[in-house]
């Protein structure tokens, strides 16, 4: 393993991509568990394939195709759920299977022969290309400077945004702001793990995390730890094994959790005594 | 008459449900207001209207220039589990400074909130989680909050709904003290226990009725409805209508 590290740049590309992923996984994934956005992030992977499907159609990198329609996504449904009359889930629905529908669509109007696309659907860290890692980079830093420089506000909207309104507080911006984030956290896993799979490494991590800890930051920094733990780890196993990553990843974390629950369980159980 | 906020023949709608029609309100400064109504008839929605959560669809709030607005919404509607201590909270009350670009919470604000969670005696849960309080302590912490701004008036949801009857005393002779210096405008179901405290009560029941205790021979000028809602609500209490308030109009 360490060879192939040291001897293949997919190797290092690969493990960049799953520690950049980690550190972006644990912070968005923390907001989108406390603020109750699975699905909506589930919408906005989903709705991404179509920008995946038109970059084909168009002829430039797909993921940028995916990253605009993600971002699309976010702001268009934080701005609708407004206006209209309609439950957010509903929307979130309707993004989700036009974005894939359209995927499919812009896919088959391509001409020549269809490009696989069951490393979107699914991931596959190992063919991580260098334009990808360069923009994963990108918005991993953007994800964390934000973070960072605005926690507690952050923090604030999260607990209690209608306090925000209150003192006269722009929340809509933050709102939005947050919204891209994810929209730019769902395309950097998207390589990771695939578009289906998204929600779960984004989920699973802050879960686990959440069961040792109850302040946001620390949430978010044990998740990020077990994000790298647990892609590393599938990424080893992939390897080995020669069996999917982002299937991998998923399964490792699964398994994870619930091992940390019976521990946590275990734990109290000997306090308790 | 030195007035915090007045209400003007307004009208919102949630859709083509009618939760207020024409209210119109005068809140006198340093008053103890109490808003008072059945369920569904649009209390919490006057509230959060006055405090710029709601859109009026029609008529307008005027708020006094430079009055600072605290809100304590109603403990019931958070999520208990969510990770951030007593301490976080109270200082989400200085959540404008809190905008800037990594900004770190000042020692005189550490300060000011040590001296309010002491006054609320809640210093002791300061790194508690809030999941692990009880309704009375979240209350309390609420309260903290609104007062990190020094505001000059107090809106208050629901503060002692499903709260025990000592803590339920406790939080009304702590805002009688706060009494001294701010306007306070409390929703409430408990009329009994909160009466003595209150200088004035508004009635809210899609439209509005103002009373006042100084006063007793407007009374007659009740619908009968009214009427009996009244004397439901405060038996022997005395009444009064302010002519400009006067918009008793049945929908």
């Amino acid at each position: 393993m360490w060879n192939a590290i040291i001897n293949y740049s997919f190797m290092q590309n690969a493990l960049i991509a799953a520690l950049l992923s980690s550190v972006v996984c644990g912070i968005i994934g923390t907001i989108i568990i406390e603020k109750q956005l699975v699905s909506m992030s589930g919408g906005i992977a989903h709705t991404s394939f179509g920008g995946i499907g038109l970059g084909y159609l168009l002829g430039i990198e797909p993921i940028i195709g995916g990253f605009a329609f993600a971002v699309m996504a976010a702001i268009a449904i934080v701005t609708i759920r407004r206006r209209a009359n309609t439950y957010t889930d509903t929307l979130i629905g309707m993004f989700w299977s036009v974005g894939m529908a359209l995927g499919i669509l812009f896919i088959t109007l391509t001409p020549g022969y269809p490009p696989d696309m069951t490393s979107y659907l699914f991931g596959d860290i190992l063919t991580v290309s260098s334009t990808y890692l360069y923009l994963i980079m990108v918005l991993a830093v953007v994800i964390i400077l934000v973070i960072t420089g605005k926690f507690k506000i952050i923090k604030g909207y999260l607990f209690d945004e209608e306090y925000l309104v209150v003192l006269g507080i722009n929340v809509r911006f933050y709102e939005y702001i947050l919204f891209i984030m994810i929209a730019m956290a769902v395309v950097i896993m998207i390589k990771v793990v695939g578009i289906i799979l998204v929600i779960a490494l984004l989920t699973i991590p802050p879960a686990i995390a959440k069961l040792f800890s109850n302040r946001l930051e620390r949430i978010m920094l044990v998740s990020i730890l077990v994000g790298i733990v647990v892609s590393v780890l599938g990424l080893v196993f992939s390897y080995y094994f020669d069996i999917p990553s982002g299937a991998t990843i998923i399964i490792v974390s699964v398994v994870s959790y619930v091992i940390a629950y019976l521990f946590k369980g275990r734990k109290e159980k000997v306090f308790s005594h | 008459m030195d007035v915090d906020v007045v209400v003007k023949d307004l009208c919102v709608h949630y859709g083509k449900v009618n939760a207020l029609h024409k209210v119109n309100l005068a809140i006198e400064n340093k008053e103890f207001l109490g808003v008072i109504g059945p369920n569904g008839g649009g209390k919490s929605t006057l509230l959060k209207t006055i405090v710029g959560l709601v859109e009026p669809t029609n008529g307008r709030i005027e708020i006094k220039e430079g009055l600072r607005l605290g809100y304590v919404p109603q403990f019931t509607s958070f999520e208990k589990s969510f990770p951030t201590t007593v301490e976080d909270v109270v200082l989400m009350g200085e959540a404008k400074q809190q905008q800037r670009w990594f900004y770190r919470t000042h020692e005189s604000s550490y300060k000011k909130s040590e001296e309010l969670m002491r006054f609320l005696n809640i210093y002791e849960l300061r790194h508690r989680q809030i999941g692990q309080l009880s309704g009375g302590q979240m209350q309390k912490v609420l309260i903290a909050r609104a007062l990190m701004n020094d505001p000059d008036l107090i809106a208050m949801d629901e503060p002692t709904a499903s709260i025990d009857a000592q803590t339920k005393m406790e939080i009304y002779n702590l805002l009688h003290e706060l009494n001294e210096e701010k306007t306070i405008v409390i929703v409430s179901h408990e009329v009994e226990s909160l009466m003595p405290y209150l200088d004035s009560v508004f009635c809210v029941n899609t439209t509005a009725h103002y009373y006042h205790r100084d006063e007793t021979h407007l009374a007659k000028h009740l619908t009968e409805d009214m009427q009996n809602l009244h004397d439901e609500l405060y038996p022997g209490c005395p009444v009064k209508i302010f002519k400009e308030h006067e918009t008793i109009e049945k929908t």
